[in-house]
Order: structure tokens, then sequence, then C-alpha cells
């Protein structure tokens, strides 16, 4: 190869925050190519993804409406991912907690008490917790595969909110349509800048952010769960409980992923309706990766994520894009985003590699 | 013997089928130390070039080929950004699906309403005529389409490859202990992406067979998750080729299954029905892995690690 | 990554600036017509239909108009931000062609009383939202007397997406007329759980074959299922589209979604002023519902039986659900010489005699 990585020995402090910029700037000039060969005016298309969505009050606001479910998910999953502990149905955990929170709000349908919304968020997060339990006790207990079974608790969790919206939980003046009551306004997220969508959801996702960095900072449980990430044997001389730390990080991820299911249908949707998350759970999968299982790389994943898709509809709407042309623009996007931190501990070289006798290995996270 | 077994046992031979291919591929893929959560989007991108070659050409052979090598295509861009530029697995793989999903339908928006004849069955007529056993026979083992055939192949292939091979032994190795593997002088990466463009060929091929096969014809969005099952179908597994055989059957009759259990007028609402293959899965996963010692010899210990040498 | 943010919000400010001045400056542009898509455009089912429609519109209306579509629209939080953002980006009317579009549109219509919107199958209306929709179990009558008299083994199967009152009166619909012409006719019916997945489409079709079906109906939008029917050798009938390149032999005919007169006809309203919110439930006779050509297979009696019942649905003589109409224990629910009111259509919740099992609660 005419190219090679060559071990920096440390990391780069520059690259860590240089390289999401120079990963942008490579997708920039991939899409002027993938919009030259579109047919579309490459200067339109890159603005109408990125500027104009969040070029007013509006726009700017749904940027946070639409990244807070991607950012309380993705702290979430963050320390679990640290801990070697693959929680792929944060998707269901979600549904289960908006149906846990959502529910308390259609059971007290005709309330005004100021208690529900907080009750619903406990509820949210509960139900999400319910739901990450059960792959954490199979795991810890019969050694069952987290992937394996955090992904069809997905499936069952959307059978469930579909058997419940298309059964029980139908709205009972709806006509028989697949949708619940509209919730109390006691039960409804209240809205932080007025005219616009964006509510209190986005505290949350804040906080979240906070703890997480307080705990991957400070907390004990924090340094627990990235040496048992990193080195499990280590971890398990140190006395780390192994099930300890899968029971805490899937309740977190669990709980986070509750939290924000509840928030979507309190927040922006305010009923319960057949479709809650269009796979914000598995999105934040990446978002948690993006951010480099960072609280705070996090957030700014998130947002970044949520930009993409604001911009795809914009793209719709303002070019006549279709909407695959967003899928395709994102996955290069991510590509990029993800090769790009390469160059945190290896720079580019040019040139063939050096033969050496003593052919040591290294492993990069 | 109800009249309606025999052809229910054909649509779960065929709903099964994709599964197969995806998910042993992926396996290989899973034993080499990588893992590609972008079988989703290689599975789509697999078929609609398949697809598309079949309707302009007319050759099932080619439209084959072709889900093959574009699953592959797919697969080597991931390839090259883990093994090489050593992103991480997990957010490529997802994000290769992304990518594929967004891919297939610019790739396909010539595509909408046009069908396939699909392709040819292998028929045995003589055998078929034994009487009593002849149908049952001939429907088990008979007159698939060559697709059929090929997944079975694949499976004693892959098991050999992997457990009686040479080669199969290199790459065990470097799923196993990449560092080790690499000072004996076994070239990791290559290894990894050899393993990963085989997995993107075969999940090419599941995606193929949905669109030449089981439904030949092309929507947005047609393998409707059927990758993400074959991902789990590999876990469920424990890592080995037969098992993934006997998974994708058990998941796919489950599947058929609560079809006809509704026809057959069983008063259970269909969406608690339509749990029953995921919550099998997880409760047959559950049995057998209590015996902890044998997950984790299957199990490839350097799963999902990026392997840099330094030199 | 925090310096690069805010030159993004700078850069965007200047950008929604320049927005607002060239904005101004069009004011006397064509009129924006914008579409809200629960699919993609190539699912060759319901988003296909409208998107026929709003190109029928354009073709109709040439540069009078502008039209703009979002596809694969999410019906959660995502709706009412595509809807908002149509409706403050100088679209003057929005078609939103789903029904969990209900609420975003009429919550965004609040904000926008000048836009005027139409939602799709929806019953909540507002000064500038008016619904529409088709009445396609006129459709499904004329379908139900054809498998009726084309059965053989008298068992229709009928692959179904989700138990709302929509898709329950469509198999009601069938039922009362197959069993009309041919009173051993059974419906039997598999719900598949979703609007949209051609492989389980396909398996529960062959599912209701092996069950003994010979006429394959469906209420999902995949032509999966005619497929299917064409390969084991029996009769279907396509939903959305004309799907006979799917089903040569087997497609009898099709229901088809045709929105593109009802399009072009609220344009024009818009356009010239006279746009007012109201509730459309078209069929046969304002074209809205069509039936694609008949299988030459069918006996010439057959087709003339069923012409015969397309006309009297357009003249009224002639009323899919019209008296004696029982339910499945044999109650009597609507008594002969009445007609169900739409009302009662509307909510449908339960089954005729003929069909069997239960709907799911």
């Amino acid at each position: 190869m005419l190219l090679r990585l060559e071990n920096r020995g440390e990391i780069s402090r520059a690259m860590v925050y240089a390289s999401p910029f120079i990963a942008v700037v490579l997708t920039l000039i991939a899409g002027v190519f993938l919009f030259a060969i579109l047919g579309v005016n490459p200067v339109d298309a890159i603005l109408s993804f990125f500027v104009t969505p969040i070029s007013t009050l509006d726009g700017f606001a749904e940027l946070f409406v639409k990244g807070t479910p991607l950012v309380l998910i993705g702290v979430g999953l963050s320390f679990g991912f640290q801990a070697n502990v693959w929680n792929i149905g944060a998707e269901g955990q979600l549904t289960v907690g908006a149906l846990a929170g959502g529910g308390l709000a259609l059971l007290f349908f005709e309330s005004e008490s100021l208690f529900l919304l907080p009750a619903m968020v406990i509820a949210g997060t509960l139900g999400g917790m319910a739901w990450a339990a059960i792959p954490a006790f199979l795991k810890t207990r019969y050694n069952t595969n987290e992937i394996l079974t955090s992904l069809m608790l997905v499936y069952v969790a959307l059978l469930l909110l579909s058997y419940l919206i298309h059964g029980p939980w139908k709205d009972p003046e709806g006509q028989n349509f697949p949708e619940s009551r509209l919730f109390p306004d006691a039960g409804i997220l209240p809205v932080m800048i007025e005219t616009t969508r964006m509510h209190a959801g986005w505290l949350f996702a804040l906080a979240a952010v906070a703890t997480g960095w307080i705990l991957i900072a400070r907390h004990i449980i924090g340094f627990q769960i990235r040496v048992t990430g990193m080195a499990p044997m280590a971890a398990s001389f140190a006395g780390f409980k192994e099930k300890k730390i899968i029971w805490i990080t899937l309740l977190m991820s669990g709980g986070a992923a509750g939290l924000a299911g509840m928030i979507e249908v309190s927040g922006p949707i305010q009923q319960i309706v057949p479709n809650i998350s269009p796979g914000y759970g598995f999105t934040a999968i990446i978002v948690a990766f993006l951010g480099r299982l960072h609280p705070v790389g996090v957030l700014f994943a998130g947002l970044l994520m949520a930009l993409t898709y604001l911009g795809g509809e914009n793209a719709q709407i303002e070019m006549n894009l279709p909407n695959a042309v967003t899928g395709v623009f994102q996955g290069m996007l991510l590509f990029f985003l993800l090769a790009a931190d390469v160059l945190i501990k290896y720079r580019v070289k040019f040139g063939g590699a050096k033969t050496s006798s003593t052919a040591a290995a290294g492993e990069a996270g | 013997m109800p009249e309606w077994f025999i052809p229910f046992l054909l649509s779960v031979v065929t709903a099964s089928t994709p599964f197969v291919f995806a998910g042993i591929g992926e396996l290989v893929v899973e034993k080499s130390g990588v893992l590609n959560l972008g079988v989703e989007g290689m599975m789509i991108v697999g078929a609609v070039s398949a697809f598309a070659v079949g309707v302009t050409t007319g050759s099932g052979a080619l439209a084959v080929l072709t889900g093959a090598f574009a699953g592959a295509a797919m697969a080597l861009i991931f390839g090259v950004l883990t093994l090489y530029l050593l992103s991480n697995q997990v957010a490529t793989g997802l994000a290769l699906t992304l990518f594929g999903l967004g891919l297939s339908a610019l790739m396909g928006h010539g595509m909408v309403g046009k069908t396939f004849a699909g392709l040819p069955h292998l028929e045995f007529p003589l055998l078929e005529q034994i009487p009593v056993i002849g149908p049952l026979i001939g429907t088990l083992l008979l007159g698939h389409d060559v697709l059929v055939y090929f997944s079975v192949v694949l499976m004693i292939a892959v098991g050999w490859f992997l457990n009686k091979s040479r080669a199969g032994m290199v790459l065990r190795a470097v799923g196993e202990n990449h560092n080790a593997a690499h000072s004996i002088g076994y070239p990791v990466n290559l290894v990894r992406l050899l393993a990963v463009l085989f997995g993107g060929a075969m999940a090419g091929l599941g995606g193929a067979y949905l669109s030449l096969v089981h439904t030949p014809l092309w929507v947005e969005n047609m393998t409707a998750g059927r990758g993400w099952i074959a991902l789990a179908l590999v876990v469920f597994a424990s890592w080995r080729p037969a098992r993934v055989f006997v998974g994708a059957y058990l998941f796919g009759g489950l599947t058929i299954m609560q079809l006809h259990a509704q026809g057959l007028g069983i008063e259970i609402p269909p969406q608690v029905l339509a749990m029953a293959p995921y919550l099998a899965t997880i409760l047959v996963l559950v049995i057998i892995s209590r015996d902890s010692a044998l997950i984790r010899l299957n199990a490839p210990a350097c799963l999902g690690k990026s392997f840099h040498a330094t030199g | 990554m925090k310096l690069g943010k805010k030159l993004g919000l700078l850069s965007g400010l200047a950008a929604g600036v320049m927005l607002a001045a060239t904005g101004i400056a069009q004011a006397a542009d064509p009129l924006k017509v914008g579409f809200v898509y629960v699919g993609p455009v190539g699912d060759h089912g319901w988003t296909y239909e409208h998107n026929q429609g709003r190109l029928a519109v354009e073709k109709a209306l040439g540069d009078k108009v502008k039209t703009s579509f979002v596809e694969s629209v999410p019906e959660g939080a995502d709706a009412t931000r595509v809807i908002t953002r149509l409706a403050s980006t100088g679209h003057g009317l929005i078609f939103t062609t789903s029904f969990g579009y209900m609420n975003p549109t009429v919550r965004v219509a609040k904000r926008f009383p000048k836009v005027k919107f139409e939602h799709a199958t929806g019953f909540k209306r507002a000064d500038n939202v008016a619904t529409y929709s088709a009445r396609f179990y006129e459709g499904r009558h004329v379908i139900g007397l054809i498998a009726g008299k084309m059965t053989k083994t008298n068992v229709l199967g009928y692959v179904a997406s989700f138990p709302i009152p929509e898709v329950i009166r469509g198999i009601n619909a069938v039922a009362i007329a197959a069993r009309s012409v041919n009173p051993k006719v059974t419906v039997k019916v598999v719900w598949v759980s979703s609007w949209f997945d051609p492989g389980k489409e396909a398996d529960a079709a062959k599912a209701l074959v092996d069950q003994g079906a010979d006429v394959m109906l469906q209420h999902t939008d995949s032509p999966a299922p005619v497929q299917a029917a064409e390969r084991r050798g029996i009769w279907a009938v396509g939903q959305a589209s004309d799907m006979k390149a799917f089903g040569p032999k087997a497609h009898l005919t099709a229901i088809i979604d045709d929105w593109a007169p009802y399009y072009v006809e609220r344009t024009k309203a818009v356009l010239d002023g006279t746009w007012k919110s109201g509730d459309v439930w078209g069929g046969f006779k304002s074209g809205m519902v069509k039936l694609s050509s008949y299988n030459s297979a069918i006996p010439a009696d057959v087709v003339a039986m069923a012409e015969k019942a397309r006309k009297g649905i357009i003249d009224g003589s002639v009323h899919p659900f019209a008296g004696p109409i029982k339910d499945q224990s044999g109650k009597v629910i609507l008594k002969a010489g009445e007609v169900m009111d739409d009302k009662t259509m509307l909510g449908m919740n339960f089954y005729v005699e003929g069909v069997e099992g239960k709907i799911p609660q």
C-alpha cells in the first residue's frame, strides 16, 4: 500500500478535536461529487442540508427536539459499550418506557395534578429499566448473550405496542383508529421556547450528559466500568463484580432509553401512536460511538446526527432530492467521521512499510 | 398428514433460506474476529443489484452472481474502514446499513413495478412418484430452486472449512487472538478482509434470494429487518454453521406457523402470535447457553476489536 | 467542535436573512403545494398512487403550481416538524396522506391559519383543514362479487395489515358481496401486522392457499400476494395500483386509488380562491376509486354482473352495505331495506357472517 499508518505512540490532543472537522471537510468534498452526479447544484444541496434547516428559530429548536432522544440514549449506551456490554435493544426499552410513562397519562386522562408529569418520568425510566432487566437477568443467570436477547425484545416491545394501540388503549372516541387519547395537559412536557416545539425533555438530555461526565470522571463506578471493558481480568482481580457491572450498565442504558421514550410521547407526540420512534434506539448506537463513548462527545454527535435528519427533510422540500440521498449522504458522513478518528493515534505516512524484524502488534480499541 | 403440510414445509424453506445465507456469511466474519452489523445494508444492496441485472439480462445466474458481488462491494467499504482505518466496527456496521438502505433506493429507482421470472427449480419427476413417502421426499428434498441446495452445500462447506481446513484454522486463530496470530506470521487483516468480503457476498446472496425467488420484485426496504435476524441467529447458533441453519429454519418455521395458526382460526391476537419466533429464539438460546464453557469455546475472543500491526 | 457550532449558527443566521429576503421577492410566484408521504414513492402501493396524484397536479396546472414532497415521514414526532417546515416555506396547500398525520396536521394548521391543509383518511377538521378519503369498499363490493363467482373451493383468502375500521370494512364488503352470489363462501383472514413487508405478505398468502383459499385478496401495499397467487395458480385481486405485471394469469382486477382528480380540483380551488374545508369521501362516482381492466378469463356474465354492480353503485341503486346484514353470531344488525350510514361504516368494528375468526382486540 502506498499509504500506511504509523503509531504516534501517544494520543494527539490536536487530532482529538481536529479529526471531526477533517471528516466534515472530506464529506463535503465527497458530497460535491455525489450531488454533481445526481445533477443538482452541490452548493445549494449542502446549504439545504446543513444550514437552512436551522436558520430559523423553529428549525433551531427542532434540532434539540430531534437530538433529545439521540443524546439521552447515546449517553446511556456509552457506559455499557465501554464495559463490553452490548445492549442493542434500546429501541425496545424506549418503546416500553413510552408505554409505561404514557400509560400513566392515559390512566389519569382527566388529571390536572402536578404530580402526573414527575410520575410519568419515573414510570418511563422504570419501564425502560424493566425491559433492559430481562437481558441483564438472562445474561447474569443463564449466560445468555445480550446482543440477541436485547435485539429480539425490540420486536416483542413493538408488537406489544401494536397490540395495545389496536386494542385496549385505543381512543374510545377515535372511531376505532389505532391511536390513544390525547394526553391531558398535566401529562405534557412544558415548552421552553414559545411558538417552537422545544420542550423540557432537552433538560433531561443535558442532565444525562452532566451525570455521565461526573460518573466517568469522578465516580468509582465509572472507573470500574472502564476497567471492565479494557481489562476484564484485571477487573476481576481488583474485585469488581462482573455481574454487578452488567446489571448497572444495562439498567442505566435501559432507563435512559425508557425516559427518552416517555419524553417522545409526552413532548412532541402527546399521545400513544403506533410508531413512537423512527429507530432512535439504533441510531443512538452510532451516536454513542461517534461521540467516542464520552458524554460530551455524545452531545455533539447527537446534535450532528439530528441535523442530518432535518437536512434530509429540508433537501427533499427545497431541492426535490429523494429521501434515499439522505441515507447515502448520512452514511458517507458517518464513514468519514468514524475513519478520521484513526488520526488520533496514528499518522498517515506515504510509501511502503519498512520491513521490521520485531513485528510487534498493537491494539486500537 | 393434512393436505396443507407439504406446501407449509415449502414456505418454510423459502422463508428460511435468506437467513441461512446471511447468517452463515456473518458467522465466518465473526469467527475471524470482526463484528459487522451492516448485514441489512448489504442484503438490500444485493437484492436490488441482483434484481436489476435479472430484469435487464434475463439471466438468473448472472443476477445471483451480481447480488453476491454487490454485497461484497458493500463489505469492502466496511472492511477498509474497520480493518485499515481502524474505525469502530459496531458503528461502521450500523452506518453501512443506513448507507445501504439509501443506496438501494437510489439504484432501484427504475425497477419498481418490474418483475422477474424466478430461478430454475430442480425437478426429479420419477422419485416423486413413489407412493406415500414420494411426495414428502419430493417436497423436502427435491424440486427447490438451485439456491436452496446451495445453502445446504454452503453450510456443510463452511463447517468443514472452519473445523478441518488449514485456512479455516488460520481464520479461527485470527479471531481468537490476533496478536498471537500475527506473531506467528499470519496476515491478520488480510484474513479478516477476505472473511468480511465473503460475509458480504453471502448477505448479498440472501438479499438476491428475496428479490429473485421469495418475492421476485423490487420495492424499497424489502428486506424489512431480515438482516438483523440473521445477525441474531449467529449468536443464537453460538457460532456454529449447522446451528445457524437450524436456527434459520426454526425462525422461518415459527413465522410461517403463526400465519397458518391465524388461518386456522386460533383466537390469539396476531401481534401476540407474531412475538412467538422472537420469544422462542430467546428461550432456546437460554437453554443452550446454560453451559457456559461451551459458549466461551465457540465465541471468538477478539470479536469486535481492531488490530494494527506496528512495524 | 464548539467553535464549529458557533460558525454554523452564524452562517445559519445569515442564510436565514437571505432566505427571508428572497421570500419577499418571490411573493407573486406559483402556488407551492406540499405532500407528506408515509412510505417511499417506490412502494408501488399507497404512496406511489399519491405521488401519481401529485404528478397529475403538475401536469394539469403547469407553471401555476410548484409541488414538493417529503417521503417516508414517520407518523410520530417527525410529522409535525415536516408539516411545519412545509407551511413555513411558503406552501399554500399541504396534503398529508396518512391517518397518523391527523393530530400533527391539526396542530400545525392552528399555527398557520392562512395555509390550507388536506388530511387523508382522518376525521378532525378545521377551517383550514379538510379531510378526504376514498370509498374503497365500493370497489371491494365488486371484487367480492367476482371472487364469489370465481372460487371453486368457496374459500377466499384475505391478507390484512392492521385491524382498523378501514380494513375491516373491506373484509366485510367482500364477504357480503361474495355470499350474495355464492352463500357457501367463507373469508379467511391473516393479519401480517405490517402495511409493507413483501416477504411476509407472500408467506401469508401462501398460508391461505395452503388452507384452501383460491382467490387472494389483500389490504397490504406490496404486490407480493398477487405474485404468490400467480405461482400457486389461483386468482388474485390487486391493491392500490394495477398489479397485473406481477400475476398476468392470476390478476382478476385491481382496486385503484386515483387521487389525481381530487388533487387537481382542490389545487385549482386554492388558485381560484374558492377552497373551503370539508369532508370528501369519494368512490366510483367521483373517480377516486377505480377498477383496472378485467382479466379475460372472467366469464362474460360475471363481467356483466360486476359492471352492473359498479354502475348501480354510481347511480345509487346498489349499496355495498344494504340490509339484511348479520354479524358472525347470526344476529341481524341491519334490517332488510336499510342501508348503513357513514358513521357506522367509518367506525366498523365487527365481522359480518361468513368471515372466519375474530377481530383482534
